[in-house]
């Protein structure tokens, strides 16, 4: 099977799937379900085929269709969007499977609704991994905030309106004003949209406006949640835990940083913010998200918001990266992608797992529960190892990255802000874990008797915890994969 | 035979509709009277898909009415740009004439059916005349003929203040075809021509005359009038609203759009680039009229509460991108106001006839009456949401191509703040048609509208067409968009 029709099936995938799911409905539930989940576990080994022939410079490529003369709509696949899609690709079965103990243990309304844009919203995120200009990823991109309205607005109430209109009010505000602005400034100034290793923009645009014109792109992309456009994170969580999950700490917001990251490499190319360091200033925006966001997420009581305010600040880690425009701070930025996704998916799913089994949602409320769900909380704990950066979880090689990047580029600073950050994070993390364990459960908890959730929904934390491990020992291929991209060399 | 068709093809283009009309009269039975109109708008709009594919290949077609040269006889003149509006019109009154029998038997007594399709087919020959005609005299002629079959139109519709918004129609639009008589007759006195191509010889040794100044003037706010650019629009919503679904559609994709070719034509066609834009400076009026209406009308989409009233006054809107790209004056500029023509008629007619389903089975087009429709009525309202997604300009619709060339266009002058503009005008779309989308699907729908079903296939199929055409149109954009740059070209080259 070639290249270019490998990504085409890719893209159908989860389109099938979200057909599947459509036409066998409500009424044949395990049959929509079981073939959704095993449909979903094809993804990952299509696009593992594709590993060795990337990692050895081969870039397949597919031209479809022009959308205007000069803008085609076209993929073309590099390391960094394979990687991406990977983690997409893992860990959807994973959510599906989670998705479907989730659902029926809360007897949601409109699961089949619901696994229809879940589904689909998975191939607007490949649909943005493959893209092979700045104006394929815009499409991809817009796509993948409209089919992920009806997830956020799921309940249908008026909450969910409310939520509903801050998310796509932010997400299409900025798409449109700034995103967009930025890609039809880039097209007037050079002529093209492609991704180039090296950049398109040197010599077109003026040193002083370069950072300006950055500056459209890293907000334009608020999927990446950079202050202060980050506010419609917090807002989405009211969403299913299954769409916080995998969309709203894995392909929504790691769609953002990607952006942001191959604007960085393939649009400005790192000589040039090098020479010119139109990206200081981001450095420093970067690093007052990740201390503003640890420092809020402290002050939450509801497990998902604390989750999400976490989120926020460890995506401020790749952009950060991306900002530094040196090859270990792109690297660790790249792996951040992958590390973050194992470890904060498996975060959404213990607290998802404890409102099934105890319906808490606030960390005040899980005092002394690890003794009646010490699955739940051990995942937990491992999940925020690595989200932390902490031995012997995948979360340590990123953030050992972004520091080496922080020092080629000679801002020992945001070493420090690295490491205040990391503390912030034991302290709004390793608080759960620590009340869950080692307080004694209060009263209400012992007569409750509660146990660990289902098998559905006890199952996927443990093995992306279990993922989260393995990351510590599969770094080092990541980081090969990843290398010439960072290198300048396709 | 063919041959002899074929040759004649540009008077087919008029001839087919407007002797079609007394047909449905004939006909009388309503079925039998839409069976023919449904024959002759798909004949028209064949004729105006051969008419293009030969006009692009080659260069304009002259048609000599009746075998008399001008100036003695009335020439037909068909270049790219006339083909493509052509085919946006017949193309447009082709896919409405579908739905119109079902529409039409729940908003108008039977025994008037046979009338309005005669006034349909009359209105679209008035509107293809005015495009395809050579002669200025003869635009105002057809202008009439369509303005008075859509004020019929308009006025048959099923609530009693139709009429009211039909005669405020036919004020505003005999104020406007007047301005246009006059501005012609100006014209005439100075050259003493009516052929156009003449008429762009002989008035430019004699354009600093005042007379030759004062008729451009009248033409363009005549034409402004009809197009309903703000703040000319009154007359425009509250047509669009009261109409039977079929003449919302139908006129809201064609009749404005065959305005904008009027005055695009009279000044790049007529009276030159050169006078009406370097040295009278028609540009920056035009310009800030457009995006104040872009803005203006916008924010008065929001808060309407009728579904067809917000449509209305979105098209003022959209009417404004149209102006924008023509106000710029260049090829590129022009080509994305030429391109909005098309893609803005799929995309609302397909809205408005989305909408008009809704309504058959609701019977209201208010936004109260419509609480909880897109769980009762999914379908239709799904065609209403691609159709304002156009709207907003979400890649891959129609929508976006149309933004995409405004934008080069807009950057390639430098105005660049204008393209800023632009875009942020984009989201006031996000919030009209969020508005609606919220409607539909945050509300358990009303016990009355429980029992309602799906709308039937034929009111559907056509909103379908229209709104696929914009999804297809929005991911084929380079041919639409080559199209318009051709027209463009030749419309500013004078060729």
């Amino acid at each position: 099977m070639t290249g270019p029709t490998t990504l085409v099936l890719a893209l159908l995938l989860p389109l099938v799937t979200s057909l599947w799911v459509a036409l066998t409905g409500e009424r044949r539930a395990n049959l929509r379900d079981g073939g959704m989940v095993a449909l979903g576990a094809l993804l990952a080994p299509l696009l593992a085929t594709l590993v060795p022939a990337v990692a050895a410079g081969g870039r397949p490529r597919l031209e479809l269709v022009e959308l205007a003369p000069g803008v085609p709509l076209v993929f073309e696949l590099e390391p960094l969007g394979l990687v991406y899609a990977l983690v997409a690709a893992s860990l959807w079965p994973v959510t599906a499977l989670y998705g479907v103990g989730y659902l029926r243990g809360h007897h949601e309304h409109h699961q089949t609704r619901f696994f229809v844009f879940f589904s689909a919203s998975i191939s607007a995120a490949l649909g943005i991994a493959f893209a092979g200009n700045l104006a394929t990823l815009f499409v991809f991109y817009e796509v993948l905030s409209l089919s992920t309205w009806p997830l956020v607005t799921h309940h249908q109430d008026e909450e969910a309106r409310r939520a509903g209109r801050v998310y796509l009010g932010i997400l299409m505000s900025t798409s449109i004003g700034l995103l967009l602005l930025a890609i039809v400034w880039t097209w007037s100034a050079t002529g093209e949209l492609a991704f180039r290793p090296g950049g398109i923009l040197d010599g077109h645009v003026d040193d002083g406006l370069l950072p300006v014109l950055l500056g459209l792109y890293a907000f334009g992309a608020a999927k990446a949640g950079l202050m202060p456009v980050h506010r419609w994170l917090p807002n989405a969580m009211v969403a299913p835990t299954p769409v916080s999950a995998l969309l709203h700490a894995v392909a929504v917001v790691k769609a953002g940083v990607f952006t942001i990251l191959k604007v960085v490499i393939y649009v400005f190319g790192l000589d040039l913010l090098t020479r010119t360091g139109a990206s200081i200033w981001l450095m420093w925006a970067a690093a007052f998200t990740i201390l503003a966001a640890s420092l809020v997420a402290l002050t939450k009581d509801h497990l998902k918001e604390r989750l999400a305010y976490s989120t926020i600040g460890q995506l401020a880690y790749i952009v950060l990266g991306a900002a530094l425009a040196t090859p270990d701070g792109l690297l660790g930025g790249g792996l951040h992608i992958v590390m973050h996704a194992a470890g904060k998916i498996t975060l959404f799913f213990c607290a998802g797992a404890i409102m099934v089994a105890t319906h808490r949602k606030k960390v005040s409320e899980l005092v002394g529960l690890g003794r009646y769900m010490p699955w739940t909380f051990a995942a937990f704990f491992v999940g925020s190892l690595s989200v932390i950066g902490l031995p012997p979880a995948g979360g340590s090689w990123s953030k050992w990255f972004l520091g080496t990047g922080a020092l080629q580029a000679h801002q020992p600073a945001l070493v420090a802000v690295l490491m205040i950050s990391s503390l912030l994070n034991i302290a709004y993390l390793m608080d759960v874990v620590g009340k869950a364990f080692f307080l004694p459960p209060p009263d209400t908890t012992v007569r409750a008797g509660y146990r660990e959730a289902s098998t559905l929904t006890l199952v996927p934390p443990l093995i992306t915890a279990g993922l989260s491990l393995l990351l510590f020992l599969g770094g080092a291929q990541v980081v090969e994969l990843l290398r010439p991209v960072v290198g300048g060399v396709p | 035979m063919i041959d002899a068709v074929v040759q004649h093809l540009p008077a087919w283009q008029v001839v087919l509709p407007l002797l079609g009309a007394p047909i449905c009269i004939l006909l009388r039975r309503p079925a039998w009277a839409w069976a023919w109109t449904v024959l002759v708008t798909w004949a028209t709009a064949a004729c105006a898909a051969v008419l293009l594919r030969t006009t692009l290949d080659g260069g304009p077609w002259i048609y000599e009415m009746g075998g008399w040269p001008s100036p003695i006889g009335i020439v037909y003149r068909v270049d790219p740009l006339a083909a493509f509006v052509l085919l946006i019109v017949s193309g447009v009154g082709a896919v409405v004439s579908l739905y119109a029998r079902r529409s039409l038997t729940a908003e108008l007594q039977t025994t008037r059916h046979d009338l309005y399709y005669a006034a349909y087919l009359l209105c679209l020959a008035g509107l293809l005349g005015m495009t395809i005609t050579g002669d200025a005299f003869n635009v105002f002629v057809f202008l009439e003929i369509s303005s008075l079959a859509s004020y019929v139109l308009v006025g048959l519709g099923p609530d009693r203040r139709a009429l009211t918004a039909a005669y405020r129609y036919l004020i505003a639009g005999a104020l406007g075809g007047t301005f246009i008589l006059i501005g012609i007759g100006l014209a005439y006195q100075m050259t003493g021509t009516l052929n156009m191509d003449d008429l762009a010889q002989r008035l430019p040794p004699v354009s600093h005359s005042r007379t030759v100044l004062v008729s451009f003037a009248f033409i363009t706010v005549g034409a402004s009038l009809k197009l309903a650019l703000w703040p000319l629009h009154h007359w425009l919503p509250n047509a669009y609203t009261y109409a039977p679904s079929v003449t919302s559609a139908f006129i809201s994709a064609t009749s404005t759009k065959v305005m904008v070719y009027v005055l695009a034509r009279f000044a790049f066609g007529i009276y030159g680039e050169p006078f009406a834009f370097e040295e009278l400076g028609l540009g920056r009026p035009l310009l800030v009229l457009a995006l104040s209406g872009i803005y203006v009308a916008s924010a008065v989409a929001i808060f309407q509460t009728d579904v067809k009233r917000l449509l209305a006054y979105s098209s003022v809107a959209q009417i404004g991108y149209m102006i924008l790209g023509i106000s710029l004056a260049t090829p590129a500029g022009v080509a994305a106001g030429v391109l909005h023509l098309f893609n803005h008629a799929v995309t609302k007619g397909g809205m408005f006839l989305a909408v008009g389903a809704m309504a058959y089975r609701t019977g209201s087009t208010r936004l109260e009456d419509l609480r909880g429709v897109g769980r009762v009525m999914p379908v239709s309202t799904l065609a209403f949401v691609l159709g304002g997604f156009g709207l907003i300009g979400v890649p891959l619709t129609a929508g976006f191509v149309t933004k995409w060339a405004l934008l080069e266009a807009l950057w390639a002058e430098g105005l660049w703040p204008v393209a800023i503009a632009v875009l942020l005008s984009s989201l006031l779309a996000v919030v009209y048609v969020g508005k609606v989308v919220e409607t539909a699907w945050f509300h358990e729908p009303s016990e009355a509208l429980r029992a309602r079903a799906e709308a039937p296939v034929d009111l559907l199929l056509p909103a379908w067409i229209l709104v696929g055409l914009s999804l297809i149109f929005g991911v084929w954009g380079a041919w639409t968009t080559g199209v318009a740059r051709e027209a463009a070209l030749r419309l500013l080259g004078g060729a």
